[in-house]
């Protein structure tokens, strides 16, 4: 047995840490270490930058534009952007619709489309939930009856993620109704300037907008923008489901995070003395660091079983629900160590005024924010079905 | 033994809990929480003309009340109603006015004055007998000069009562806010604080050697921030079983799954144990057994109030995260107040303390 990266792998880390440190633009790091939100041209920048060294579509076979990367390189890639606070890729052309165009899409499609993901050109977003279908995805009751060359949707979708900035949404519809409710879903394309939808922000816990309610009302969609066969719908989101899955531990996340929290120690004295000496913090930190280092491990098990062919199948679940909870543990203890400043609003206190060390204001706005991730892609709930589907075979 | 509540603090908590719930609205909270001044003076006007703030203050100093049994049924409704007004800070003010007999100034806060309590600063807000802010006497008059650091209820507020060490004793200030650099701003969980810079501000003595009195006035602090929590969690708790039952999901309401029946049992268990010790720690406050058992209380309160309030959200999926579903505001307090007046970990490590001193 060997857990360390082969000369390669390592080699490969070198070079993305090099690049990082070159190409990586200050004023966008600086916003994602602070807690700022990013802005459209804060993430297009960004992907232009990785569309220029071919590291874009990561996730894509070669021929379509991809780096070809093994998983163990997407993981190294993930990890070391984390630590330099770069922003999370956007997935929804570049991880869930790309994929899905090369493995269900037409020729044309993927002649039309992908190339507008690599370049920037079209923003997509999701449209799956819906108010009355989350974790029951497939009970999802937006129609799209067909009427010649067009289908007709009507609908509202939820939870749409950075909906604000997209020029496109991909989505699914119910175009059957008899049979099961999973056989009855496609997979549609939709221009967000098509006459008909209208998007509308949801407001988030600690107050920031990232989500979207999207309504649909009589919108005509060519049927050439049928992704895959008619009713083959739950095919793909599975597809995807499987596919969105090599980075959901969020290891490069939750190092950071801990980094991060190891530094607070270092900075915030409590009761005469530095936070980190506190025996009590220094306890609960040493918790978390054998819980990060065994997810480590369990998610390096999963890349280097995927890598020789494998499938991730349930470790993802397993995954899932292990980061997503230390993730949510770290934030946590964060925004404990962090006393009663932690309460202020971020960044209406800088300069001299600062009640918490630089970086840390947004501390309590991510802790909340970050309840989503046992809640979103699948909920933590959903996921132990799952693995309890396949450990007592029920 | 009897748990039964007397008559008189029925009457005013059912009161005062029609008084929040009229003023209070979820609408209102959404926006006056988190809109400078963060509170709304009015409802700071009706709540002293109810009689709330002078149910804090014991006989001898004008007040009817004031024991841990009146906070207790007090802030159970604050919490219920997920109120921003400045209670907590006013009560430490009445607590700190009547250890000194200032009695004008008393009369005064109960009568909707608004008194808020300058007591902890930025560089180590749990060491607050260990203050870098400094005062001294003349011929004009005092002076005060330092920082104090998420003063909740800054803003708005019309008198500052500041703590500061006079060579080596603490002393107790009254600062009229206008002469103070007050730099307001919002708190993630609704209401406001303020960061208060002193530079030979003029003030007022209030009373000297007031270490103890401070102890003091911050149990009573904690007992309501106790019952506050309990309060939010009788709130949070109930809205999470009705969303249980509402929302179906595979056809069938969520409420009937055994794996989310447990964890909503379990956050009643939790809302107990909170409950029990905090009747335990608002009995005590005043006594000699006070300072432990309110720390006691302050832990698990803590511990419980995030546990509440983190389970919640995630049984509530999605609609839990927003903004305008009236339960993420009070999840949101629930986790906040632990951090207010020495936090859960901070509370264990004040009993043991304690033990070690005694032993």
């Amino acid at each position: 047995m060997d857990l360390e990266y082969t000369a390669e792998e390592r080699a490969f880390r070198d070079e993305v840490r090099d690049f990082l440190a070159d190409e990586l633009p200050t004023d966008i790091s600086e916003k994602v270490r602070t807690g700022h939100e990013l802005g459209k041209d804060d993430h297009e920048r960004w992907q232009a930058i990785l569309h220029e060294r071919g590291w874009l579509a990561q996730t894509w076979p070669a021929e379509h534009g991809g780096p070809g990367w093994s998983p163990v390189q997407r993981h190294i890639f993930d990890e070391e952007a984390a630590l330099a606070d770069a922003p999370r890729l956007v997935p929804f052309g570049l991880n869930m619709l790309g994929p899905v165009l090369i493995e269900f899409g037409t020729p044309e499609q993927r002649r039309e489309l992908l190339p507008r993901i690599l370049d920037s050109t079209d923003w997509w977003c999701q449209g799956y939930s819906e108010p009355d279908a989350g974790s029951d995805l497939a009970s999802l009751r937006t129609r799209a009856v067909r009427d010649g060359d067009h289908y007709v949707v009507n609908g509202q979708k939820t939870w749409t993620t950075l909906g604000q900035h997209a020029d496109r949404i991909f989505c699914l519809v119910r175009t059957a109704a008899e049979g099961k409710p999973q056989a009855g879903i496609s997979f549609l394309l939709m221009d967000l300037d098509d006459p008909g939808i209208e998007m509308r922000p949801i407001r988030l816990i600690e107050g920031g907008h990232e989500v979207n309610e999207v309504f649909l009302t009589d919108v005509h969609v060519p049927v050439a923008n049928l992704v895959g066969e008619e009713n083959q719908g739950w095919t793909i989101a599975k597809f995807l489901l499987t596919h969105e899955r090599t980075n959901i531990a969020g290891v490069g996340f939750a190092t950071r995070g801990l980094a991060r929290l190891r530094r607070l120690g270092t900075q915030v004295v409590r009761g005469g003395a530095p936070l980190g000496e506190d025996p009590v913090f220094a306890a609960r930190l040493v918790e978390l660091e054998a819980r990060l280092e065994a997810m480590k491990v369990t998610n390096l098990r999963m890349l280097s079983a995927v890598q020789a062919g494998g499938s991730p199948g349930a470790a993802s679940s397993m995954l899932k629900i292990t980061g997503t909870q230390l993730r949510q543990d770290i934030n946590d203890l964060s925004r404990r160590a962090l006393g009663p400043g932690a309460a202020a609003m971020p960044h209406e206190l800088d300069g001299d005024l600062a009640i918490v060390p630089d970086g840390a204001e947004a501390t309590a706005a991510h802790y909340f924010n970050n309840r989503k991730l046992s809640i979103y892609g699948g909920s933590n709930e959903i996921q132990r079905n799952i693995l309890a589907r396949q450990l007592l075979g029920a | 033994m009897d748990f039964t509540t007397s008559d008189d603090r029925q009457m005013l908590a059912e009161a005062l809990r029609r008084l929040l719930a009229d003023t209070w609205d979820p609408e209102t909270r959404a926006t006056a929480a988190y809109t400078t001044p963060y509170h709304l003076p009015t409802a700071w006007k009706a709540l002293a003309e109810m009689g709330v703030l002078a149910a804090m203050v014991d006989e001898d100093h004008g007040g009817f009340g004031g024991t841990g049994l009146d906070l207790l049924a007090i802030f159970t409704e604050v919490g219920r109603a997920t109120c921003p007004e400045p209670l907590l800070a006013t009560l430490l003010a009445l607590r700190l006015l009547s250890s000194v007999d200032a009695g004008d100034d008393l009369e005064t806060v109960m009568a909707g004055t608004r008194a808020v309590v300058a007591f902890a600063e930025p560089d180590d807000p749990d060491a607050v007998h260990d203050l870098a802010t400094t005062a001294h006497g003349g011929g004009g008059g005092w002076r005060v000069t330092g920082r104090k650091s998420v003063v909740h209820g800054g803003p708005g507020a019309d008198l500052l009562v500041v703590t500061a060490m006079a060579d080596d004793v603490m002393v107790l200030l009254a600062v009229d806010p206008s002469d103070a650099a007050m730099h307001d701003y919002g708190l993630i969980d609704g209401g406001g604080a303020s960061e208060v810079v002193l530079e030979d501000t003029p003030a007022r003595l209030l009373g000297t050697d007031v270490g103890g009195a401070l102890d003091a006035a911050l149990d009573a602090g904690r007992v309501a921030l106790c019952a506050e929590a309990v309060g939010a969690m009788d709130r949070l708790v109930d809205m999470t079983t009705d969303h249980l039952g509402a929302r179906k999901q595979f056809g069938r309401p969520l409420a009937s799954f055994q794996a989310l029946q447990h964890r909503v049992v379990d956050l009643s268990l939790e809302r107990e144990q909170a409950r029990s010790i905090t009747i335990r720690a608002a009995a005590d406050l005043d006594t000699p057994a006070g300072p432990r058992s309110v720390a006691l209380a302050k832990h698990l309160v803590g511990q419980c109030a995030r546990k509440v309030a983190e389970e919640s959200i995630q049984l509530h999926g999605g609609i839990g995260m927003t903004w305008e579903y009236p339960g993420a505001h009070v999840a949101k307090r629930l986790v906040m107040l632990d951090a207010q007046l020495g936090d859960s970990d901070h509370q264990v490590q004040r009993v043991v303390a304690m033990d070690a001193a005694d032993a």
